[in-house]
């Protein structure tokens, strides 16, 4: 169902009140005009009753004609259009005999080409809107009628039927449901056409229907729906049902919506309620604005222009016509007196300006605009064609969905992109991992030898084969049995939140709610842990190939604030223990203090891995004695149960028990990039292209994915972080970060200056070949000065977060803002809105005055694509939503370096190209007149014949600047990607702008002084070599418009750098036929039947015979071409710019091989390398970043007991929210500010808890940062708890030795507070006891002993 | 690769792996190359040169005698005459003469010119009925309204030909005189004939078919253009055949001229007797004009204009000249390209960054 797709948005204002219009002309049932519909009122399965309120049927009609109607409406359209009506208003000037210049044929010509080429294009499309609305419209639905099921197409769908939905069926309206197959009237619909969303989401029946069930009931049902009328707000619906009496509130929850589908339901049963365009989908399409690129605006101010400078002339040759008509047309009325009306010089004069006023429009040619669309309509095609823009894995093309922005794909200089799905796949795989000191995944690529991937299917069949993991080290180590390998994986397997479903045995489908848990949840499943199923109060697993139920005791939820989450479960052998996985800053914090050695190994590793950009997570675990548990769960209880400030209550009670937990080790999950996105942004801020990064994402996660897709370096002079919440501290930081910016630059100015003349020196010895990143930048630099915010040196990023920005795009500090994150390379917004998205690009716009470009693939970025000057949507998993509204589309992140610097490049390259010539060359042709105008009397006499002016435009000369402006190249594809500075005059808007318009416009008038004056002055003195004189006005017309022809057919040769067989066959082609026509317009045939219309007859042979009319030609030719070409050479002499030295290198190349490029791949090679060498070095944002994006609320969900399959699709609906939610994450984060232990009123926890607790957690946390626990009081404490559970621990050690395979059972019963606060002398005992029998147990080894960690596995 | 064209497959909607789609057609992409750039522009100068001093000699060579008679000797009675229109009726002959110091050798051709008479204005241009001209006798008799505002004349009667054009035609009358050395004055035979082109006097003008009926029948019941002293069927008494539209007077003067000044071909030199069948000899020579068109209204002058002819043209300086100055330009900037290639651009120097 395409309906949304095949609206082109500029129509819509005008379509909508056509097909109002249309509606009731054809429905017929509509007689009178709509009137605006206050309340709606359905009453089931009652057609009679509903007649009356004449709603719109189903049919829907997005197509704008019919047979009788396309001519009238659509001539109708094209006259709204400024330059048809320009044209229209010239042909009734024409009209008028006293005014008319040239027939009147000369501007009906080329407006009815213009206007039949329009309307076949409207045509084409509205047919195939016509075939989509059938197609549509003929659906078949079930619909209840008279008591039966019966087959009934889409259109006929009347509002008040109850029609049935099967299982992937398309939703024909908006249904209210009635009832459905499934438990508790429950259906599930997926919303992708509508939203973009493409989690399923939950719809429910009002109870008294749902009871209903088959259509049996459902005959008899007559209830009313009284509801709001038709809008187009999605996520909202308000009705009431009245039945037998009752009133049922309906809300959206109730509501399907035409556009989604049926999914994982049987069937289902609706009351449809909107139909056809009264459908929310209907109302929700189109209305966007109409973009136009600059080009655009530029050519209208300059076609105001053309018309101001076109009256200009009209009045001096007016005035010029009124002084001659006094001066010597006075006299000359013997022979020609005055027309009747004509009574004195100044009606002359005036007659005189409207008629130089038709004379001279070509200047405004009618074929520009037309020339414009199809220009662009053939670089559209060719972005649609590029198999390198082709995602093969996904089956997509690139699309360009409008036709009418690409020249400014060419001109982009701010690219605004999403993170999640855009830069990145939105695929996590676990990729590292850390466990007890020890790292794995470490993969050496040594040598490009691909690692192996390990394969899991012998060792495991649950194994999921799509996991990729390469180190074997860690597959031995679980084969082996390593106690604290198998512990790590059991807590990925149970520490989660994530749901399965298992069609057939061994086929598991994971339904995790963000990415991350499913990674690591598969990463459990395949070395061996298997996460089978979940009850609310069970979790079975297979523990290698070991079925293992764990009673479920707690979720201890996520939340943004905790950055963790932990269960707590109970393992058949009855011991509980609670597994915690969390940001690493949030968990180390909460370890055991014998955890110390362990902890900087681990964090050793994270750095590593956050280095990487990797996303990790640190796991502990913490064993529960019963009491423990008991005490504790009564405390949570209790705050579960608080009415006030439940959240506060329930975090402070998971506080208490997430303590002294032991470490286990670390995750490194991948955010994988889309293929090729560091090169990409690398090359596209080669190109001196900004890109900014919007998403929604926290503010860890974007900077790593910023470090990982080369947008921040090492490099990089600065990286500032605005995260202030209040308008000072943003405000404050804003202005720190640029006077540190100017600090900084001028510090490297002064460093560098000396050093890169240095350089320059070097470079020159060595003949210049060398092109170095940094000589350039340090030449740079020589020239700016400092201080400046425009001329910064140095490379920053600013990483703004969302509440900042928020501040930040306040009017007042807008400017603030936008100079420092302008003086930024690369700038990074996260946990933003989609609308702080499109307010982010409209402030840029605004204050930037550059072309912008948002890149997203969601629908929170709907709104940033349709703001931006270009919105390009990446077709990939997240919906079509935001491919719906961009204006190209394309599968893959890295098709924009094409799109732009490829496409763009060379559209605006031809735009430009196009532009220039076309205006010289009407400018040459008409300006012709203008210099005749003063010898013929100011009488409005035309140079040429008439139908040359009427070809001139359309035929002579249309077709080889159309094939430059298609297919015109200056350097090949590969070349401007190798180059990416190349597209820098497209950002500078080099190419065109009003200076080089006034030079085609001097080019144009300089050729029109020449082809005037040279046959003025060559044939009034000429005659034929039979003695007639040449200076006829028929032969000077033909000899001026030969001329013109070659002059304008040389010129563009010249302009021409890409000479294809099209460029030939157009170019040749057009002076061939110029010749041919013109020989036959002077042909006797045509004269013969009109004597009148054809009386150049006989002219073209008389003039082109004589050799001296062709030296005239050659001469006028060499005059006008002469300087361009000189002037030409000597600008690529002696300015050439890059695209000209590119192409003389290739030229070069050609010639004799040389040995290497300057290309610019090296340079960023040479960052890359660089950033590589000094990762480690680098600082602030290292660590943490922490891998939940998704929200809280889901361990609830689990517990709480509902219908399972209700609460994992619900889990999708909770994701879908993700959005608004975040808002109330940051007002919660504000409240708990204050230390949640403090408000723990109820608070009953075992006293060895309460005291311990604090005691441990000594080093600087930030929620327990309360706590001044004395020295003494802590070891005091652990010496005493130590004793006490000395023997516990041994006897955990035993059970062990008897049963390692069920370890887990005997730590549940462990006291864990007591277990792992072992004194120093305890574990040095206990551990070499074990370590023989015990290799395997997991659990007796508290990490405490230093000397053991860097090799636990060795010894 | 191929063309991978199995339209079910993973690839389905792959494009097409075609030269055209990809933009990848075989192209000449020239550019503006010193060794191209240069040679050109000397090769050029070079043609220009040699063109133009090849024309000049032509020219040279030529002769030509301009002499405007307007209100020269014995005319100028003719020109006070002709300022009152109420004598337009009344003839008037005047004389004047002139000598040739140097033979015109070759074909001789004699124009008579006009200055400042507006040929070119749109509506006097416009002034005319090619269908009438063409000989359609539809039109004879009801001339299309493109003859404003002479299609009629006040008493109905159409007029043919119609139109200002033909209205305004030229009808003075030249007869040249040779005075011979030994004082014999003898006429200088001229060649009425050829005057026009070949499209004009065979397809643009054709006179109404006769049948058995004389000229002057045909054109019975229309009206001569108000300026004419003879109807068009009757304008060259000496020459049947040369009467009606197809008269070549009448003709040279519908082929309207360009701009305000110009000449129009009255005759050519008939060189079948002596003495002058090598040309004009030199000697004195007199004009009998009959004086009829007035210039005076519009200030204009009426000239004669003797010439001989080269392929080009008669004494047309403009070419030559032009030619010889666009050649020395363009050498000009040919060295000054060199130069600046030479200093800049050698070997692509400023081709490095």
């Amino acid at each position: 169902m395409t309906v949304l797709k095949d609206i082109p948005e500029k129509w819509f204002p005008v379509v909508l009140p056509i097909q109002k219009k249309k509606k009731t002309g054809f429905g017929g049932k509509q007689s009178k005009k709509k009137r605006t519909e206050e309340e709606r009122k359905v009453k089931a399965n009652d057609r009679e009753h509903n007649e009356k309120f004449q709603y719109a049927s189903n049919c829907i009609m997005t197509s704008k004609y019919n047979i009788l109607t396309f001519l009238p409406v659509n001539l109708f359209e094209q006259f709204q259009e400024v330059a048809n009506t320009y044209f229209l208003f010239l042909l009734i000037l024409q009209l008028i005999p006293q005014i008319s210049s040239l027939s009147w044929f000369t501007t009906i010509v080329p407006l009815a080409l213009v206007l039949s080429i329009t309307a076949v294009k409207d045509a084409t499309d509205d047919y195939f809107r016509h075939k989509s609305d059938n197609q549509v419209n003929n659906r078949q639905s079930q619909v209840l009628i008279r008591g039966s099921l019966q087959n009934e197409k889409w259109m006929n769908v009347k509002v008040g039927d109850i029609i049935k939905l099967e299982n992937n069926q398309f939703v024909a309206a908006d249904l209210l449901l009635l009832s459905s197959t499934e438990p508790h009237g429950l259906c599930y619909i997926e919303t992708a056409e509508l939203d973009g969303e493409t989690n399923m989401k939950v719809r429910q029946s009002v109870s008294v229907t749902a009871e209903l069930g088959d259509p049996n009931n459902l005959v008899s049902f007559d209830g009313e729906v009284v509801c709001e009328p038709p809008n187009n707000k999605l996520d909202r619906f308000c009705g009431t049902l009245y039945w037998h009496d009752k009133k049922y509130p309906l809300s959206n929850q109730n509501m399907l919506l035409r556009g989604c589908v049926l999914r994982n339901t049987e069937a289902c049963y609706g009351l449809v309620i909107f139909a056809g365009p009264d459908t929310k989908l209907m109302q929700n399409s189109g209305r966007t604005k109409f973009k136009r690129t600059s080009i655009d605006r530029l050519m209208n101010t300059l076609v105001l222009w053309i018309f101001g400078f076109l009256v200009c002339m009209g009045l001096i040759l007016a005035v010029g016509n009124a002084v001659w008509e006094q001066e010597v047309g006075s006299l000359f009325q013997s022979y020609l007196p005055w027309d009747p009306p004509v009574d004195n010089f100044l009606f002359s004069a005036f007659l005189s300006f409207w008629s130089y006023i038709i004379i001279l429009n070509t200047v405004v040619p009618i074929s520009l605009y037309v020339s414009v669309e199809v220009i662009r309509l053939g670089h559209s095609y060719f972005i649609n064609w590029d198999r390198r823009m082709f995602c093969s894995q996904c089956n997509t093309a690139a699309e360009a969905r409008t036709t009418t922005l690409n020249e400014e794909l060419g001109q982009v200089e701010y690219i605004f992109s999403d993170k999640t799905g855009t830069l990145t796949q939105n695929i996590m795989s676990f990729n590292k991992c850390s466990i007890y000191g020890q790292t794995y995944g470490e993969v050496m690529d040594t040598l490009g030898k691909k690692p192996k991937r390990l394969d899991f299917t012998p060792f495991n069949p649950l194994a999921d084969p799509d996991f990729r993991f390469y180190d074997e080290k860690l597959l031995e180590s679980v084969k082996v049995g390593d106690s604290h390998t198998h512990e790590f994986f059991r807590l990925l397997s149970l520490c989660h939140t994530v749901m399965s479903e298992e069609k057939s045995e061994g086929e598991l489908v994971y339904k995790a709610q963000s990415p991350d848990e499913g990674a690591l949840v598969t990463a459990a499943r395949n070395f061996g842990f298997v996460f089978r199923s979940r009850t609310p109060g069970t979790i079975t697993t297979t523990e290698m190939g070991r079925t293992v139920v764990y009673s479920l005791l707690a979720i201890l939820d996520f939340n943004n604030i905790r950055k963790r989450m932990s269960v707590i479960v109970r393992n058949p052998e009855g011991k509980i223990r609670l597994y915690c996985k969390g940001a690493d800053t949030v968990v180390l914090e909460r370890l055991h203090s014998c955890n110390q050695e362990l902890i900087s190994i681990t964090s050793d590793h994270l750095n590593e891995y956050a280095a990487d950009g990797l996303r990790t997570l640190a796991l502990a675990y913490r064993e529960l004695s019963e009491d423990e548990w008991e005490a504790w769960s009564e405390s949570h209880r209790c705050a579960d149960k608080a009415t006030d400030c439940r959240e506060d209550r329930l975090a402070a009670a998971y506080d208490k028990i997430e303590q002294d937990m032991m470490l286990l080790g670390a995750t490194a999950i991948e955010d994988k990039l889309q293929e090729g996105v560091q090169e990409t942004i690398a090359l596209l801020s080669l190109a001196n292209i900004k890109i900014w990064v919007l998403t929604g994402d926290k503010q860890e996660t974007a900077v790593n994915i910023g470090y990982s897709c080369k947008m921040l370096t090492d490099d990089m002079t600065e990286v500032f972080i605005i995260s202030g919440h209040t308008v000072q501290s943003v405000r404050q930081e804003l202005r720190r970060a640029r006077e540190r910016m100017i600090e900084l630059s001028r510090a490297k100015d002064e460093g560098t200056k000396g050093w890169a003349e240095a350089r320059f020196m070097g470079n020159g010895l060595k003949d210049g070949q060398e092109k170095d990143g940094r000589t350039g930048e340090g030449s740079k630099q020589l020239n700016s000065p400092c201080g400046d915010m425009d001329n910064i040196s140095g490379e920053f990023a600013l990483i703004i977060s969302g509440h900042s920005l928020a501040h930040a795009l306040e009017a007042d500090m807008e400017s603030e803002f936008v100079l420092t994150a302008c003086a930024c390379k690369a700038v990074i917004c996260c946990r933003v809105t989609p609308l702080q998205k499109a307010q982010v690009v409209e402030l840029i716009k605004k204050h930037k005055n550059a072309v912008t470009l948002a890149i997203g693939d969601g629908a929170n970025d709907v709104s940033m694509i349709k703001s931006a000057h270009i919105g390009v949507g990446i077709s990939g998993q997240e919906g079509i939503q935001a491919v719906l509204a961009s204006d190209y589309s394309f599968a893959q992140f890295r098709f924009l370096q094409r799109l732009l610097l490829v496409h763009g490049r060379w559209s605006y390259l031809r735009m430009c190209r196009f532009l220039c010539y076309f205006f010289y060359k009407n400018f040459a042709f008409t300006m012709v007149h203008f210099w005749f105008g003063f010898f013929c009397g100011f009488s409005a006499q035309t140079v040429y014949d008439q139908y040359f002016i009427t070809l001139y435009n359309i035929v002579y000369t249309s077709l080889p600047v159309l094939a430059m402006g298609v297919f015109d190249q200056d350097v090949p594809d590969h070349r401007s990607l190798e180059y990416p500075k190349l597209y820098e005059p497209g950002q500078l808007n080099l190419l065109f702008n009003k200076k080089e318009f006034f030079i085609c416009i001097a080019q144009g008038i300089y050729t029109s002084v020449v082809l005037f004056f040279v046959p003025y002055a060559v044939l009034s003195n000429a005659t034929q070599i039979n003695g007639v004189p040449l200076a006829d006005y028929q032969t000077f017309a033909v000899t001026t418009a030969t001329a013109l022809v070659i002059v304008v057919s040389v010129q563009i040769a010249l302009d021409t750098g890409f000479w294809t067989i099209f460029n030939h066959m157009f170019v040749w082609g057009s002076v061939g036929s110029y010749f041919t026509i013109m020989f036959a317009l002077h042909s006797q045939t045509l004269f013969r039947i009109f004597p009148n219309q054809f009386h150049f007859v006989g002219s073209a042979q008389n003039t082109l015979l004589q050799p001296v009319v062709w030296l005239t030609i050659a001469l006028a030719t060499a005059i006008c071409v002469v300087p361009v070409l000189a002037f030409r050479f000597l600008k690529l002499d002696l300015k050439p710019q890059l695209s000209d030295t590119v192409r003389y290198t290739q030229l070069v190349r050609q010639k004799r091989r040389k040995p290497g490029g300057r290309s610019m791949g090296g340079a960023w090679r040479g960052t890359g390398s660089v950033s590589e060498g000094r990762l480690g070095a680098r600082g602030g944002s290292r660590r943490s970043g922490y891998a939940f994006s998704h929200q809280e609320g889901f361990g609830e969900l689990i517990t709480s007991g509902k219908n399972m399959r209700l609460s994992s699709l619900a889990l999708a609906n909770f994701a879908s929210k993700h959005s608004s939610s975040w808002i109330e994450t940051l007002r919660r984060k504000k409240n708990t500010h204050t230390p949640p232990n403090t408000s723990g009123e109820c608070s009953p926890a075992p006293s060895n808890m309460s005291g311990t607790g604090p005691a441990l957690s000594n080093s600087s946390s930030v929620l327990g940062g309360s706590q001044e626990t004395s020295i003494e009081e802590e070891s005091n404490t652990a010496v005493e708890l130590s004793s006490s559970s000395h023997p516990a621990t041994l006897e955990v050690n035993e059970s062990k030795a008897s049963a390692p395979d069920s370890s887990t059972s005997a730590a549940a019963t462990t006291d864990s507070s007591g277990g792992w606060t072992l004194s120093l002398e305890t574990v040095q005992e206990t551990p070499f006891d074990q370590r023989g029998f015990a290799r395997a147990s997991y659990s007796s080894d508290p990490p405490c002993d230093a000397r053991e960690l860097p090799h636990p596995h060795t010894k | 690769m191929g063309k991978a064209k199995d339209r079910t497959g993973p690839l389905a909607r792959r494009p097409d792996n075609s030269a055209f789609k990809q933009q990848r057609l075989p192209a000449w992409s020239p550019m503006l190359t010193a060794n191209t750039v240069l040679p050109f522009f000397y090769l050029l100068a070079l043609m220009c040169l040699l063109l133009g001093v090849w024309l000049l000699l032509t020219v040279q060579s030529t002769q030509e005698l301009k002499l405007d008679y307007t209100d020269l000797g014995s005319c100028s009675e003719c020109y006070e005459l002709r300022k009152n229109v109420s004598y337009a009726e009344q003839g008037c002959r005047c004389k004047v003469e002139f000598y040739i110091d140097q033979t015109f050798k070759g074909d001789v051709f004699f124009y008579y010119g006009l200055r400042n008479f507006h040929q070119n204005l749109r509506r006097y241009m416009d002034s005319r009925d090619d269908a009438q001209t063409v000989g359609r006798e539809s039109q004879l008799k009801n001339p299309s309204t493109y003859c404003e505002p002479f299609i009629k004349d006040k008493d109905g009667v159409p007029i043919a030909p119609c139109g200002a054009v033909a209205n305004s035609m030229f009808n003075d009358s030249f007869s040249f005189n040779y005075q011979t050395s030994s004082g014999h004055i003898m006429p200088v035979p001229l060649l009425r004939k050829g005057l026009t082109w070949y499209t004009d006097k065979n397809i643009k003008f054709r006179n109404p078919k006769t049948g058995n009926q004389t000229l002057a029948q045909v054109f019975e019941g229309t009206r001569q253009p108000l300026y004419w002293q003879k109807p068009v069927y009757d304008l060259d008494p000496s020459d049947p055949t040369n009467n009606g539209f197809i008269n070549e007077d009448l003709i040279v003067w519908m082929r309207e001229a360009a701009f305000p000044n110009f000449k129009k071909l009255y005759g050519i030199l008939n060189r079948a007797g002596d003495p002058f069948t090598h040309g004009l000899p030199k000697g004195n020579y007199s004009i009998q004009i009959s004086y009829n068109f007035p210039v005076q209204p519009f200030q204009g002058r009426k000239l004669v204009v003797l010439t001989t002819l080269t392929w080009f043209g008669g004494q047309n300086l403009f070419l030559p000249i032009a030619y010889l100055v666009t050649s020395s330009l363009i050498l000009l900037m040919a060295v000054v390209l060199t130069v600046a290639w030479w200093k800049f651009g050698k070997d692509g120097k400023n081709m490095k960054e």
